[in-house]
């Protein structure tokens, strides 16, 4: 397994379709509830220990080789917003083109077939790091930091805030995605045995209608 | 590049020149250029001219509206299914070139839902003169600037104006107005590119988009030969 496999999986500059979405800030920061650093940094902690830790529990299981299309459900079972689930798939469609064409692997041609139009993206990220080489681990580490990594890109753009205080943040909040991936790939392993249902399903309200409010807006920066 | 010609999924990569059953895709043309030169203003005046002959459709990339789809959904160049707009999370380069998935797919959605197609043109969120398109997502580009711009643009040169396979000088007929002077900017361009083709034209005049539409009758020709 290469080491260095992760770090093409999990920079911000894969090609696969994540700098048109901000992971719920554009309406955080409509709604006020971003405005500075210290902010930026509650928004993500909030984001990382709901619904990053359920994708980072989807990315580790099927990285662990459970059932892509039972955590599709499962992922679908999570995401109570429509504008999210849709999200969702548009981003799991654009990492499957991005990860074919970067590891091509048997296993991702065939999920391609099963969801023409996209998975949820966290399997389609989970089975990209098996075609990578890597595990679930390394699965979980992608998704939770993308999860929160999206979100203080976006408010460099949105607000101008400076650069060097966005990152700080993604800093500070590094020991608390470690938490969570380690919980993500213990519940992952049990889920492998167990089934999907014991991922968890925590959920922000916010983050859920925000997104609705989001997709109806006229004139917006980001997709999501 | 090759990677997917047996597999019955959706192809892994789509600078291929095929779809996923074997038959040809649709020649990908790209418009950039800065905000406001006519970018839109040449895609309605290309869908007019060649509506009739080819089976065409246009992606939008708006900077954070829908304008640009709108625009062209109200001027009826095409019908609306024939029209699909990208969003670009305040970034139009990142999407045209650096990551190009977004796009990539509303092109093949395009080409699934009312295709077969001959012609997809893809307009860029107007951007700055660094602002290319990725060979991954066209086959050719048209950069698109204009008189009132500055007549200097020509001259400062830059990847769009020095390397874009068409590079097209819009609202001639503005010239007098701002004071641009149309043989300067013709030479400065020559000098920049070369043998590659320039057209100065005026979208306000009669059939002003006739040069454009030869050109994109060439590559279509020399695409399915
Ligand atoms: N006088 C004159 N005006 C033109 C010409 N072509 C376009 N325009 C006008 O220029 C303005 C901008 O044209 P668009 O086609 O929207 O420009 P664009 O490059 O698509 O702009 P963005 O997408 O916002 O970057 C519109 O008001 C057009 O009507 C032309 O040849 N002459
Ligand atoms: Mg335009």
């Amino acid at each position: 397994m290469s080491r260095a496999a992760l770090l093409v999986l999990a920079d911000g500059r894969f090609p696969a379709g994540g700098h048109a979405h901000s992971g719920g800030a554009e309406a955080a920061v409509r709604a006020g509830r971003i405005t500075d650093a210290p902010s930026l940094e509650e928004f993500c902690r909030g984001r990382l220990h709901t619904g990053g830790a359920v994708t980072a529990a989807l990315a580790a299981a099927a990285a662990l080789d459970a059932d892509p299309g039972e955590l599709d459900r499962a992922a679908d079972a999570r995401t109570p917003s429509p504008a999210l689930r849709a999200a969702a798939r548009r981003l799991g469609r654009q990492l499957m083109r991005a990860a074919r064409a970067t590891w091509p692997h048997p296993e991702l041609d065939a999920l391609a077939r099963r969801f023409p139009k996209g998975a949820h993206q966290p399997v389609v990220l989970g089975l990209a790091a098996r075609a990578a080489g890597l595990g679930p681990e390394d699965a979980a580490y992608c998704s939770a930091y993308e999860g929160v990594s999206g979100p203080a890109t976006a408010v460099v753009r949105l607000l101008s805030l400076d650069p060097f205080d966005a990152t700080a943040v993604l800093a500070r909040l590094a020991p608390e995605v470690d938490r969570v991936v380690q919980d993500a790939v213990d519940v992952a392993r049990r889920a492998v045995s167990e089934g999907p249902d014991v991922l968890p399903a925590r959920s922000a309200p916010l983050l859920e209608t925000g997104a609705e409010a989001h997709a109806t807006w006229p004139v917006r920066l980001f997709a999501s | 590049m090759h990677l997917d010609h047996h597999h019955d999924g959706p192809a892994a990569v789509s600078a291929d020149a095929h779809r996923p059953d074997g038959t040809r895709r649709a020649l990908r043309i790209g418009l950039g250029g800065p905000v406001g030169s006519g970018k839109t203003a040449t895609v309605a005046a290309l869908c007019r001219a060649l509506r009739e002959e080819l089976s065409l459709a246009v992606v939008t990339n708006d900077i954070y509206t829908r304008e640009d789809a709108e625009f062209l959904l109200r001027e009826a160049v095409l019908p609306p299914e024939r029209i699909s707009a990208v969003e670009t999370g305040a970034c139009p380069h990142t999407a045209i070139r650096d990551d190009i998935s977004a796009n990539l797919e509303a092109v093949e959605d395009l080409e699934d839902e009312v295709g077969p197609l001959d012609l997809v043109l893809v307009e860029s969120g107007g951007d700055n003169l660094t602002a290319t398109f990725s060979k991954g997502l066209v086959d050719a580009q048209i950069f698109v600037i204009d008189v009132a711009g500055g007549d200097d643009i020509p001259r400062k040169g830059g990847p769009g104006v020095s390397t874009a396979d068409l590079l097209v000088v819009n609202k001639t007929d503005l010239a007098p107005y701002v004071g641009s002077d149309l043989a300067r900017m013709a030479a400065d361009a020559k000098a920049q590119r070369g043998e590659l083709p320039v057209v100065l034209q005026s979208l306000r005049s009669e059939d002003g988009v006739r040069d454009v539409a030869d050109w994109v009758r060439a590559r279509l020709a020399a695409w399915t030969a």
